[in-house]
C-alpha cells in the first residue's frame, strides 16, 4: 500500500516532502542537482584531458617516463581515498599557499551567483559576461574538481594503456605503418579511434565511481550539491530525501549508460549493424 | 612445471611445490614482498595493537590539546587532548575486522551464488544474473549509503552494505570460473562415480576455482576498507568516540582549514598504506595463481 502510494505520487514528480525543512525534496534536487553536475562533469573533464594523452604517451613508449608516470599513478590512484586528497589539497593550496578561497562552497560571499540560465555558474556568469563572476567561481571549483580527477584517473589511463597497446599491436596498424603514413595519423586516426570503446566503457564505471565519490567530495568542501543534501538528510534520518537522492542517482546512472551504449554506435559502426 | 617429461616424481607436487612458486615470484618482484611485510604489520597491529599503544585512546588531556607531532605524542594530540598515534593504532583492528567480515560474508553469498549459478545453469543462473545486474544499476556508494540509512546505522549494517555492494563482482567470477569447468574431466568422472550434484559442487568445483577468489577477495579487500572509512567519514556506522580511521579524519577535516594537520593527515595515511598494501597483495597474488594475467 505505501509502496503503491510513493510509486503514485513519483509518476507525478512528487518525490514527497524534507522533514527538516519542510521542503518538497523534488524542487531541493532540482536546485541543488546542478551544483553537483558542474563538479562531476569538470572532474571528469579535467581527468580525461589528462589521463587519455598520459595512457597514449605509455603506450607508445613503452618503458619510458610517461609509461613509469601511468603506472605509479594507476596504483596510487585507486588507493587514496578521495576525502583524503581533498583535505591534504586544501591544506596545500589554501593552507600554506594560499592560492585558493577557503574551501566553503561554490562562490564567495562577496558575490552574488548569477542569473539562472543553466544552473552551471561557469556558463550562466560568462552569458551574463560577468568574467569576475566566472573568475570565482572557478576558483571555488578548481579543488574539488581536481580531487574528482585524482580519483578518476587512474582506471582511465590504465585502460587507455592496455587498450591503445592491444590495437598498436594489431595488423592494421602495421598496415598503416607499413603504407608510410605519419605517425601522428596511425596513432590518433586510426589506432586511437580503434581503443576508444574500452575506454568509453570504462568511462562508465568511472562515472559510477564518481557519483559514489562526489558525496565525500561535497562533504569535504561544504559543496550545496545534491550529495551533501543526502549527508544532511542521513544525518537528521530524513528519508525522503534520502530515496530521492538515491533515486536521482539511479536515474543518472542508467542514463549514462544508455548515453555510453549510443556513443558505441557513433565511434563503431559495427556495433550500429548489429544492434 | 615444463620439464615433468624428465622426472615426474622428482617434481615437488602440492603445498610444497606452491610455497617454492611463492618464494619465487616474491622474489623476483620486491613489490609484493614489501606488501607482505605491510600486511603482517598491519595485521600485528590489528591483533596487539591495543596492548602496546603508550595512550589510553580514548583518554582526553585538556591541557594538551591540539599539540603538533612530538617525541611524547609522535602523531601530536587532537581537539580535546588525544593522543592521534594510539588512536590511529587502535583503530587498525576494527577497520580490519569490518574489511575481513565483509569479504567473507560476500565470499559466502556472491561465491556460492556465483558457483552455483555457473555449475546449474538455468534459473539459477538467470535470478543470480538479475539481482547481480539490479545492484549494478546503482553506483555502489550511494546504495551503500542506502542501505546503512534504511537498515540502521551500526556496524553490522556497514558489514552488509560493503558486502552487498560487491556482491557482482563476487558472483561474476565465480559464475564464469564455475561454468568453464561444468563439462571439465574431472567433474565428469566425479559424476560416474556416484556423486551427487551438490556434493560435485562443494567438494569439486569449489575448490578449484578458490584460487582465484581468493585473489578477488585480497584486491575487494582495499575497496571494502575504502568504502567502511568513507561511510564512517559522512557519519554511517561507527560512532564518534571510537578511533576509527575515516570518523578521524572526518574529525580532524575542520582543523585542516586552520593549519593543524596531523589530526586528519595520520588517520588517512594509515588508511591509504593500509588499502595500498591490499592492492598490491592481490596483484602479487594474481601473479602467483595465474601468471598468464601478469601486468
Amino acid at each position: 500500500m505505501q509502496f503503491g502510494r510513493y510509486v503514485g505520487d513519483l509518476a507525478r514528480g512528487d518525490l514527497g516532502n524534507s522533514l527538516t525543512t519542510g521542503q518538497p525534496v523534488g524542487t531541493e534536487i532540482r536546485t541543488r542537482l546542478p551544483a553537483s553536475a558542474e563538479l562531476t562533469l569538470l572532474g571528469l573533464i579535467v581527468s580525461m584531458l589528462v589521463a587519455v594523452p598520459l595512457g597514449i604517451l605509455a603506450a607508445t613508449r613503452p618503458g619510458s617516463l610517461a609509461d613509469h608516470a601511468c603506472r605509479v599513478i594507476a596504483t596510487a590512484g585507486v588507493s587514496l581515498p578521495v576525502f583524503f586528497t581533498g583535505l591534504i589539497l586544501v591544506y596545500v593550496f589554501y593552507y600554506l599557499l594560499g592560492w585558493t578561497p577557503a574551501p566553503l562552497g561554490r562562490l564567495d560571499i562577496f558575490f552574488s551567483p548569477p542569473p539562472h540560465v543553466t544552473g552551471f555558474y561557469l556558463i550562466d556568469s560568462l552569458i551574463a559576461g560577468s568574467l569576475e563572476t566566472f573568475v570565482a567561481a572557478l576558483k571555488q571549483l578548481f579543488l574539488p574538481a581536481l580531487t574528482l580527477a585524482i580519483f578518476s584517473l587512474a582506471p582511465i589511463a590504465r585502460m587507455t594503456r592496455a587498450s591503445m597497446l592491444a590495437v598498436l599491436a594489431s595488423d592494421f596498424v602495421r598496415t598503416a605503418r607499413a603504407s608510410g603514413l605519419a605517425p601522428y595519423t596511425v596513432i590518433v586516426t586510426y589506432a586511437f579511434r580503434n581503443a576508444m570503446i574500452p575506454v568509453v566503457t570504462t568511462l562508465g564505471m568511472v562515472f559510477s565511481f564518481l557519483l559514489g565519490a562526489n558525496v565525500l567530495v561535497e562533504k569535504v568542501f561544504a559543496w550545496p550539491g545534491i550529495g551533501s543534501f543526502a549527508v544532511e538528510a542521513l544525518v537528521a534520518s530524513d528519508f525522503a530525501p534520502l530515496q530521492g537522492f538515491v533515486l536521482t542517482m539511479a536515474v543518472m546512472y542508467v542514463a549514462l549508460n544508455l548515453v555510453i551504449d549510443i556513443l558505441y554506435g557513433l565511434i563503431d559502426p559495427r556495433v550500429r549493424l548489429e544492434a | 612445471m615444463t620439464d615433468v617429461a624428465l622426472a615426474p616424481d622428482k617434481q615437488p607436487r602440492g603445498l610444497v611445490a606452491l610455497v617454492r612458486h611463492a618464494r619465487y615470484v616474491i622474489g623476483e618482484n620486491r613489490v609484493t614482498g614489501f606488501a607482505f611485510v605491510l600486511f603482517v604489520l598491519i595485521i600485528l597491529a590489528a591483533l596487539i595493537g591495543p596492548y602496546l599503544v603508550p595512550y589510553d585512546p580514548l583518554a582526553s588531556n585538556t591541557a594538551m590539546a591540539l599539540k603538533g607531532p612530538s617525541l611524547q605524542h609522535w602523531f601530536g594530540t587532537d581537539q580535546i587532548g588525544r593522543d592521534v598515534f594510539s588512536r590511529v593504532v587502535v583503530a587498525t583492528r576494527l577497520d580490519v575486522f569490518i574489511a575481513v567480515a565483509s569479504v567473507a560474508l560476500v565470499f559466502l553469498m556472491g561465491g556460492l551464488a556465483g558457483v552455483a549459478a555457473g555449475f546449474f545453469g538455468g534459473w539459477t543462473e538467470r535470478i543470480v544474473s538479475r539481482v547481480a545486474d539490479t545492484i549494478m544499476a546503482f553506483p555502489l556508494f550511494v546504495l551503500a549509503m542506502g542501505i546503512v540509512a534504511a537498515l540502521g546505522n551500526t556496524v553490522q549494517n556497514i558489514i552488509l552494505a560493503t558486502a552487498i555492494v560487491n556482491f557482482p563482482l563476487y558472483a561474476r567470477v565465480a559464475r564464469a570460473e564455475a561454468n568453464v569447468r561444468r563439462e571439465a574431466g574431472f567433474v565428469l568422472a566425479a559424476r560416474l562415480s556416484g556423486n551427487g550434484e551438490m556434493r560435485i559442487l562443494l567438494a569439486h568445483i569449489l575448490p578449484n576455482i578458490m584460487p582465484i577468489m581468493i585473489v578477488q577477495m585480497s584486491l575487494t579487500m582495499g575497496y571494502a576498507i575504502l568504502n567502511a572509512a568513507g561511510l564512517s567519514f559522512i557519519g554511517l556506522g561507527v560512532r564518534p568516540p571510537t578511533p576509527e580511521w575515516g570518523i578521524m579524519v572526518a574529525e580532524g577535516a575542520a582543523f585542516m582549514v586552520s593549519g593543524e594537520w596531523w589530526i586528519a593527515f595520520f588517520p588517512g595515511a594509515a588508511l591509504m598504506i593500509a588499502v595500498f598494501c591490499f592492492n598490491l597483495l592481490g596483484d602479487g597474488l594474481r601473479d602467483i595463481v595465474d601468471p598468464q594475467r601478469r601486468t
